[in-house]
């Protein structure tokens, strides 16, 4: 069991408030990514959930158990950290079976644990190794096999992936998500990456300066983003948020429109322009258009065949009904 | 250097510098081995010719020979045990954030800029002398009889003012090596469920490993060789006769540079002996 609530938690260094109080459930055997740009405070967050902080007020309960003042290792989390954390002078076997020894468990459990995970991550003939010897990646899953035998309520992960290269990263992003069906077990997972946020995540939460701006699953923030900062920052490319008098033709202050919602047409667009940068993809093309009668620069997504180039004009049409509108305070107009 | 042509004139330029310091070395250990061998008396007669061996025969059946080299021992492992047992805990206190910690870092380094001789007689007589030292006027305010340190516990006293000195050689090591631990393993092992002391005792610990292994080596060069801090004090008396100072009295105090040779020669032996040892103890942490 892992339902996790936080009641108001806040976090405080000195004079500065790095998360201002805040309420956030995350249910069992959810896999929870909190995204967010650098400094946002999604670290942080997790840290206070791990007990690595403390809260500076309100409450954390793990299964409904008031969790605030216990301390780390007591309540049940397994962290996998940015830079892995092994213990260098250690060879994997005894890495992993480090918790399971502070814990007192027996040997021929411990043996036993450490098997079943070896075999689940791929690491039996890296048993006797050091972490020096061994890969990226292959260091990334004795972090995991650590976290594992401790068998915990939940997981933490906090930016598990961003020292990997991108290939690696794609492959580690599968074997997490797969980990999870598994397990069945609570994950939070920290990145600040949206496309890792938005494949992974049963539910993402969108934070800025430790202020939550939206909760939801990854197809609710694609399809209906709480504010312009959801809108931009879920999605890639970024959503073309168009401001002045095109916006308040539709009677918003700013207006949004993904790539993949312009059509390229023939002629008599509602927008007319030239393409600058053209960066084909293969499968896709993603057009930069300028000279539009916007003041933004327009981002369009069309298929690969599509076979413009730098200086060619371009007509293009937006799905209408694909047009998000929000406020002058940034928030959604429905 | 990729070609034939830098390759040469690397060692051409290296030449001046690997000449020296052969020199350097060669030539005092060249003569000691010789004068070893001659009866060298140089105010009773001078050079007075080769003896073969005789020279190491006496040195090593004096009566003095085999406490001397206990007492380097004693000194030797006294000063490493206490440098590196209060080294560590120095530098893990220092490095905690404390208010005034880079005041307090100088502070503890200090003693490593006063010179042996200096350091030595300010113990000597300011703490250890029995009639005005502090340490008197702190027995006698608890009403016990002053410590005639010198005399009573001579070798402890010597390991005292030795420690003081390197004290703080092993800590600045040891806290540039605990700074260099990186946060998130203690974390990590905090999650793992580790009380403090098993924290320590399995992360901080191997993590300085290789940086006590410099400081047990290093020290040991240093330490072997020890002689101002006896020679302002005890003069080699109450059971401080040192290897070093066995040396120096048969070469200056008797006036016989060949006997002292032989003692010299010994003393390079030993403190090989002692280098093997160590590195087969712990060489292996310097590797990997």
């Amino acid at each position: 069991m892992g339902r996790i609530t936080l009641d108001k938690v806040s976090k405080s260094f000195g004079d500065v408030e790095v998360i201002p109080p805040l309420d956030l459930t995350i249910e069992d055997g959810e896999f929870t990514v909190f995204v967010g740009p650098s400094g946002c405070g999604k670290s942080t967050l997790l840290r206070l959930i791990a007990g690595l902080e403390d809260t500076s007020c309100g409450h954390i309960r793990i299964d409904g158990n008031d969790a605030t003042h216990v301390p780390p290792a007591k309540r049940g989390l397994a962290m996998v950290f940015q830079s892995y954390a092994l213990y260098p002078h250690m060879s994997v076997r005894k890495n992993i079976a480090f918790p399971m020894k502070m814990a007192g468990v027996s040997e021929d459990e411990q043996a036993r644990r450490i098997d079943a995970a070896a075999k689940a991550l791929n690491l039996t003939d890296y048993l006797d190794r050091r972490p020096g010897q061994l890969s990226g990646g292959q260091r990334q899953r004795v972090a995991i096999g650590r976290a594992i035998v401790r068998e915990p309520a939940a997981f933490l992960f906090d930016e598990p992936l961003s020292n990997l290269d991108a290939a690696l990263r794609v492959g580690m992003r599968l074997e997490i998500s797969e980990l999870h069906k598994r397990l069945k077990t609570t994950m939070i997972y920290v990145t600040h990456d949206q496309v890792e946020a938005m494949t992974m995540a049963d539910k993402i939460v969108v934070l800025r300066a430790g202020v939550i701006e939206q909760v939801g699953s990854p197809l609710d923030l694609y399809r209906a983003p709480r504010n312009t900062f959801v809108a931009g920052f879920i999605g890639s490319p970024k959503m073309n948020l168009i401001g002045g008098e095109e916006a308040a033709r539709h009677g918003a202050r700013t207006i949004g429109i993904r790539p993949e919602h312009i059509d390229v047409v023939e002629d008599s667009g509602t927008w007319q322009g030239t393409v600058g940068v053209a960066e084909h993809l293969g499968s896709d093309t993603f057009f930069h258009i300028h000279g539009t009668g916007l003041t933004e620069t327009l981002t369009v997504r069309a298929l690969g065949e599509v076979t413009l180039r730098h200086g060619d004009t371009i007509h293009l049409s937006p799905r209408t009904d694909q047009i998000h509108r929000f406020d002058a305070q940034g928030l959604r107009i429905e | 250097m990729a070609t034939q042509h830098s390759r040469s004139a690397a060692r051409l330029m290296m030449a001046p510098a690997v000449i020296l310091l052969l020199g350097w070395m060669l030539v005092p250990l060249i003569m000691t081995l010789l004068f070893s061998f001659k009866k060298y008396l140089p105010l009773r007669g001078g050079d007075l010719g080769w003896v073969g061996f005789e020279n190491y025969v006496r040195f090593v059946t004096s009566s003095a020979f085999w406490p001397s080299v206990l007492a380097t021992l004693a000194i030797v492992g006294g000063v490493l045990i206490i440098t590196v047992v209060f080294g560590v805990l120095l530098a893990i206190l220092l490095n905690q954030p404390m208010w005034g910690r880079g005041i307090v870092r100088i502070l503890v380094i200090a003693p490593f800029f006063v010179m042996p001789t200096v350091s030595a007689l300010v113990w000597k007589n300011m703490f250890m002398d029995p009639v005005n030292g502090l340490f008197a006027h702190l027995w006698t305010a608890f009403g016990a009889a002053p410590v005639e340190w010198l005399s009573q516990a001579s070798l402890q006293s010597i390991v005292m003012i030795v420690s003081w000195q390197w004290l703080p050689f092993a800590t600045l090591i040891l806290l540039t090596a605990i700074q260099s631990l990186d946060s998130e393993q203690l974390e990590a092992a905090e999650m793992d469920g580790a009380p403090p002391i098993k924290r320590f005792a399995y992360i901080t610990l191997p993590h300085l490993g290789r940086a006590i292994t410099v400081v047990v080596l290093i020290q040991t060069i240093f330490l072997l060789g020890i002689f101002a801090e006896i020679f302002v004090t005890t003069q080699g008396s109450f059971g401080t006769r040192t290897l070093t100072y066995l040396i120096y009295q048969r070469v200056l105090e008797s006036q016989n540079v060949g006997l002292g040779s032989a003692g010299g020669v010994y003393a390079i032996i030993l403190a090989n002996i002692i280098a093997i040892f160590l590195m087969r103890m712990v060489g292996k942490n310097l590797d990997a």
